[in-house]
């Protein structure tokens, strides 16, 4: 009998506001150590938590997003346990009546889609940073990152495989970062996932899982996720059986290992905070923050593919990210919407395929979409072969000249579709190839081939490929 | 409901409050005091009244999104027992 595997993930959003969740000290990432952590994140004595109005924005918006419920009224909490980068002693969070419940994130593996419900989605404070090297035997902390406000977002065990995980943790990615709540950077923790995973035969009861704590890649969690499931297969097939725990993935060794933990470490006690009064979301705010939404990814997808004629795939990779789809945008824009093919061509094409290289992304483009438009004009209106179009893209890469139209007269790369300059061509390449021209009438077809090659070198690359092969052919029968 | 000595250690473990010996038979009893109050508290029927999540019947003022506090470690690190390079340092925790 085979095996399936059981899958939900936990991930931590940082909310990009300004300031702290429940002080007034700043956020930004790489300041000096400590130098943003005031008497409330380092829990001075008589400190008190004010909460940050556009954490909750966030978290509605969200909300919003997911098709969840907002809560007319929820409460934070106190997670307690002690170590040394959360100085309270205990982590603000919410158990109980959390802001979000519910929703879900359609995702796409392959052909199939599959939702993805969410549980709830929860403010909490994030905590220090412990840092172990360096220190004759003492660990260092630095509290800046304490009191940062996330978003714990926690879905249903919904999915069944690691390209399924990552398949749903890439949409929550475009997601956070399309509505502007977080800045999704993976390498600054501004984002990560923890994994519950377990396995069990195929329909039979849940299994024990297993928590996979802080991947902070997509490789890292789908390499991690897929090493757990076959451990856990593994252990249970040698005829043990598996025990809760927390596990941490080491890129290096590719394994999984359990996380030294003390006993009660999960006995958080959680109860009310009584330091914070019931959170109270009016409709007339949650009005206010739908009015500010942007249009959502899936229904862009649906209008991109709608108005342009884009298939699903299409609009789906041009809707990746909010930055890749107003590139695109812009560039039909002034492109004309007749051209919004080719446009999309280009854009998940030559610049995107570029922007890689460069290691660059949709949000910092050298080349400015107007700019592409034109290129792309100057295809649709024929003066612009697709080799053409490819080398005034690098020299406006480059940053020379000011448009394409000023790159074409300037390299004079102006495509030849003069039908009697093309003609005056053929002419002379019929004349010097007599060869060819038997072969092809007795029946050769690469001769033809080979003709059309002649007449490309003798325009310099520059005539219009179909009308030489029209012309060529109407020729070679006449 | 009432309390045994080893859940009195347990919850003073946790707390990371040191009851000594003699103290935990005093402590387990003043906990089940006031854990009897409580059951009786837990006699009146609330049937369909709403438990409240706060003592003050009041709902949380929010603040606006604006850094507000300036840099004061130097103030904070000088009542710190240890600090190197701008950063507290506690005993090894390892994990």
């Amino acid at each position: 009998m085979s095996w399936e595997a059981v899958i939900g993930l936990e991930t931590h959003a940082q909310l990009r506001t300004q300031s702290k969740i429940f002080s007034g000290a700043a956020t930004a990432f790489g300041a000096e150590p400590n130098r943003q952590a005031c008497a409330v994140d380092i829990a001075l004595p008589g400190v008190l938590p004010v909460l940050n109005r556009e954490a909750v924005a966030c978290a509605i918006k969200f909300g919003l997003a997911v098709g969840a419920a907002i809560a007319p009224r929820s409460i934070f909490a106190r997670k307690n346990y002690f170590y040394p980068d959360l100085p309270k002693g205990y982590q603000i969070s919410q158990f109980e009546l959390p802001v979000v419940s519910g929703g879900g994130l359609t995702i796409r593996v392959g052909e199939q889609e599959k939702f993805v419900h969410l549980t709830r989605a929860h403010l909490e404070e994030d905590a220090g940073k412990s840092l172990h090297e360096d220190f004759h035997g003492k660990t260092g902390i630095d509290l800046n990152r304490a009191g940062t406000p996330l978003l714990e977002i926690v879905t249903e065990p919904d999915m069944c495989s690691s390209a399924e995980a990552v398949a749903y943790a890439k949409a929550l990615h475009s997601l956070v970062t399309w509505i502007g709540i977080c800045d999704g950077n993976m390498q600054e923790g501004s984002f990560r996932c923890d994994a519950n995973v377990s396995v069990r035969r195929v329909g039979a009861p849940l299994g024990t899982r297993r928590e996979i704590k802080n991947l902070n890649s997509f490789r890292f969690l789908q390499a991690a996720i897929d090493y757990e499931i076959q451990w856990q297969i593994n252990e249970i097939e040698e005829g043990r059986k598996i025990q809760q725990a927390t596990v941490l993935w080491n890129p290096d060794s590719g394994e999984t290992r359990a996380m030294r933990s003390k006993e009660d470490a999960h006995d958080y006690r959680y109860f009310p905070d009584p330091d914070l009064l019931p959170l109270e979301i009016a409709p007339a705010w949650i009005d206010e923050v739908k009015a500010s939404l942007p249009e959502l990814p899936q229904a862009m997808k649906a209008r991109l593919a709608s108005d342009h004629g884009l298939s699903p795939y299409d609009a789906a990779t041009l809707t990746a990210t909010r930055a890749t789809a107003n590139y695109f945008e812009d560039c039909v824009a002034a492109a004309g919407r007749e051209n919004a093919k080719t446009c999309a061509n280009w854009v998940m094409g030559e610049l995107s395929a570029r922007l890689n290289r460069e290691d660059l992304d949709f949000v910092a483009v050298p080349l400015a979409p107007t700019l592409l438009a034109g290129i792309v004009r100057r295809i649709a209106d024929n003066t612009l072969s697709n080799k053409l179009a490819r080398e005034v893209f690098d020299a406006l890469w480059a940053g020379e000249g000011k448009d394409a139209d000023a790159v074409i007269e300037a390299r004079g790369l102006k495509q030849i579709s003069d039908s009697g300059a093309i003609e005056a061509l053929i002419d002379a390449v019929l004349a010097a190839n007599p060869k060819s021209v038997e072969e092809f009438r007795a029946g050769k077809d690469k001769a033809f081939n080979a003709l059309v090659g002649q007449v490309m070198k003798a325009a310099g690359g520059k005539a219009n490929p179909r009308q030489v092969n029209d012309l060529l052919r109407r020729k070679l029968a006449g | 409901m009432s309390l045994t000595l080893d859940d009195v250690r347990r919850i003073a473990r946790l707390a990371r409050l040191d009851v000594s010996a003699a103290e935990v038979d005093t402590t387990r009893d003043q906990l089940n005091g006031i854990l009897s109050f409580i059951e009786q508290l837990q006699s009146v029927d609330t049937t369909g009244i709403e438990p409240m999540a706060h003592a003050v019947d009041v709902v949380q003022r929010l603040r606006p999104d604006v850094a507000t506090e300036p840099d004061r470690r130097e103030a904070f690190q000088a009542i710190a027992p240890e600090t190197e390079a701008g950063l507290y340092l506690v005993p090894k925790v390892i994990e």
